[in-house]
């Protein structure tokens, strides 16, 4: 069961048009909005207690409160790059919800002095930046966004501009290089997007399902939203599952939701009826937890005191005909693949990774090589420009300790125990 | 080099956008789109319009997956190959697509009709998808894949 004011939403037919979204009390909440001062808006955010859901789950609202009230232009851009493996919930909004977002991103521009707002979007979404597009046009026609929007004097122009196939740029600095025409190297931080964003002018970058609450928020109240889910993560958040469940798809869930209940009632359990070996809680760039570790409500703290991370809510499911050595192996294709390539731990030590790896699958593993995976990642963490270098090397580092004995029955019997076993 | 209302439509966007160096990547997609591949006269042709450096322009595409200084294929097949998608078998997929087009990944066959990519995730794990130009095809099977791919002419 599906629970919660995205998936009521979700489920009415038509909804991507603006009349049927009007008459579901579409922007309602921009008109109460705009008759509220920027700083209530704000204050009522901040009330919600809502956390960010790109992925690093940092308070949404600081990050507005850093915009410098006496510099001008300000940027809004809306983070649709959904690059994290795992991850298809932003999909799902901007597909069937469209002008939530829209809405979303409205009452977040008044909000910070913005009257410029940039939706970065990957390519691969062609369908849905279409979507968007038309969306705008429609929300443009009816006085929903650009000029003098419902007669309240605030402007808003919203672009929708599409990436060209880069992980890296989801990251919100290398986002902003890209945006400005160039090559996705994220930038050092700080300063902050907040003070020195697109072009130089202070830039709130904020994910589709954080911006796709807010309307929610306004309408309903802060103090509603924080009432749901845990005192420290509040409200309801999207989880898309994957991997080896009987049903996999997206679920909205109050926070603190427990992951066993999610995977065995609401996927259907393990598909085969085979057991559960691991899952990654928040995309592959989290650490997974192991079966026992599993038991655990989806919260920010409850996963973190696992030592791992609730990420962007991308729930992947693995059985116990899984090779954690495999897998560890995809992860470190993928961040090899996409490290930008500006520090040398991170260019250099994930293809190292790689290599170390593919040999171990592929029965051609030494002995050391256990301790030699877990020194290059020790030394690519916490040594990096931007969070990429963590977010193969952490994963990859948990793989190794956590299922340690695969990777010593690799390298013992000389190939992948799991091979034809499936 | 773009159809006249193509370009109508990016001069209308560098209206909106703060700066018009935004435009790159936009240009870019739709010599892309039309020609397959960015060649040097496309460079100098963006470099221009957008009084940028072409060597630039070529620093930035080169960056990115999209695009591609050698023509790709008429249908340009793209595999997933990350975790979710190779927990549900995107390998033997892979290596069923592989075998049927005869090409590696990262090739383009002799007459130019198919290039065949593995890529990363594309947001659609719960039904391991593949992509075909811009359209994505999901809960893919043996015959399924046989029939799309008969299908391209
Ligand atoms: C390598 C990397 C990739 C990221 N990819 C995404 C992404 O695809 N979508 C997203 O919203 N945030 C992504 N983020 C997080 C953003 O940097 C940023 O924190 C987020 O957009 C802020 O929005 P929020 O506060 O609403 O979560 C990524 C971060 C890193 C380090
Ligand atoms: S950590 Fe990797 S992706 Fe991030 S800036 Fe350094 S090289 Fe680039
Ligand atoms: S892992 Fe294949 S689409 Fe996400």
């Amino acid at each position: 069961m599906n629970e919660g004011p995205f998936s009521q939403l979700l489920k009415v037919d038509g909804i991507n048009k603006i009349e049927r979204y009007l008459e579901q009390g579409g922007y309602s909440a921009l008109k109460k909005a705009l008759g509220m001062k920027p700083d209530e808006i704000i204050e009522e955010v901040k009330t919600s207690g809502i956390r960010g859901r790109g992925g690093a789950g940092f308070p949404a609202v600081v990050k507005w409160s850093f915009i410098p009230k006496d510099k001008r232009p300000v940027y809004l851009v809306c983070n649709a790059d959904e690059g994290e493996p795992g991850t298809f919930k932003d999909r799902y909004i901007i597909e069937k919800i469209p002008h939530l977002l829209l809405e979303g991103i409205a009452i977040s521009s008044y909000a910070v002095g913005a009257n410029f707002a940039l939706i970065y979007i990957r390519w691969e979404y062609v369908r849905e930046a279409e979507i968007l597009k038309n969306a705008i046009r429609e929300a443009k026609e009816k006085g929903m966004l650009g000029k003098n929007i419902m007669g309240s004097g605030f402007d808003l122009e919203v672009v929708v501009h599409r990436g060209a196939g880069a992980y890296i740029c989801g990251e919100e600095t290398a986002l902003l290089e890209s945006a400005e025409g160039k090559r996705g190297n994220p930038r050092v931080k700080p300063p902050f997007p907040a003070n020195v964003g697109l072009y130089g002018a202070p830039t709130v970058v904020n994910n589709v399902e954080t911006l796709a609450s807010v309307p929610l928020i306004i309408e309903k109240g802060g103090k509603w939203y924080a009432s749901i889910g845990k005192p420290k993560s509040t409200g309801f958040k999207l989880f898309a599952v994957s991997g080896h469940v009987k049903k996999p798809g997206l679920y909205e869930k109050p926070m603190g939701y427990p992951l066993l209940k999610l995977i065995n009632e609401d996927c259907g359990g393990i598909r085969e009826e085979r057991k559960l070996k691991a899952v990654i809680p928040g995309g592959t760039s989290t650490p997974p937890l192991t079966a026992e570790e599993a038991d655990v409500s989806l919260d920010y703290e409850s996963i973190q005191e696992k030592g791992s991370m609730l990420g962007s809510g991308a729930i992947i499911v693995m059985d116990d005909s899984t090779c954690m050595v495999y897998v560890a192996k995809k992860l470190a294709d993928f961040y090899s693949h996409e490290s930008c390539g500006q520090c040398t731990p991170c260019r250099e030590g994930m293809p190292w990774l790689k290599e170390i790896l593919a040999r171990i699958e592929n029965g051609l593993g030494e002995s050391d090589d256990i301790p030699l995976l877990m020194d290059i990642c020790t030394g690519i963490l916490g040594r990096t420009l931007c969070p990429l270098g963590d977010a193969g090397a952490l994963p990859i580092l948990a793989y190794v300790k956590k299922f340690r004995e695969e990777f010593e029955a690799h390298i013992k019997e000389k190939g992948c125990p799991f091979k034809g076993k499936k | 080099m773009i159809p006249e209302e193509k370009l109508k439509e990016l001069k209308e966007m560098e209206k909106i956008y703060p700066d018009k160096r935004s435009l790159l990547l936009p240009y870019l997609q739709a010599i892309q789109d039309i020609y397959r591949y960015i060649s040097d006269e496309a460079i100098e042709f963006v470099a221009k319009e957008l009084s940028l450096n072409p060597s630039f322009v070529l620093g930035v595409l080169t960056f990115y997956t999209y695009f591609s200084r050698t023509k790709r294929g008429k249908y340009h097949i793209q595999v997933c190959r990350n975790l979710s998608c190779s927990l549900l078998g995107a390998e033997s997929l892979i290596d069923y697509i592989s075998k049927r087009l005869s090409l590696k990944p990262g090739e383009t066959s002799s007459d130019g009709r198919f290039t065949f990519s593995l890529v990363e995730c594309l947001g659609c794990c719960d039904r391991a998808p593949m992509m075909i130009n811009d359209k994505y095809y999901t809960d893919l099977t043996l015959e399924k894949v046989d029939e799309i791919l008969s299908s391209l002419r």
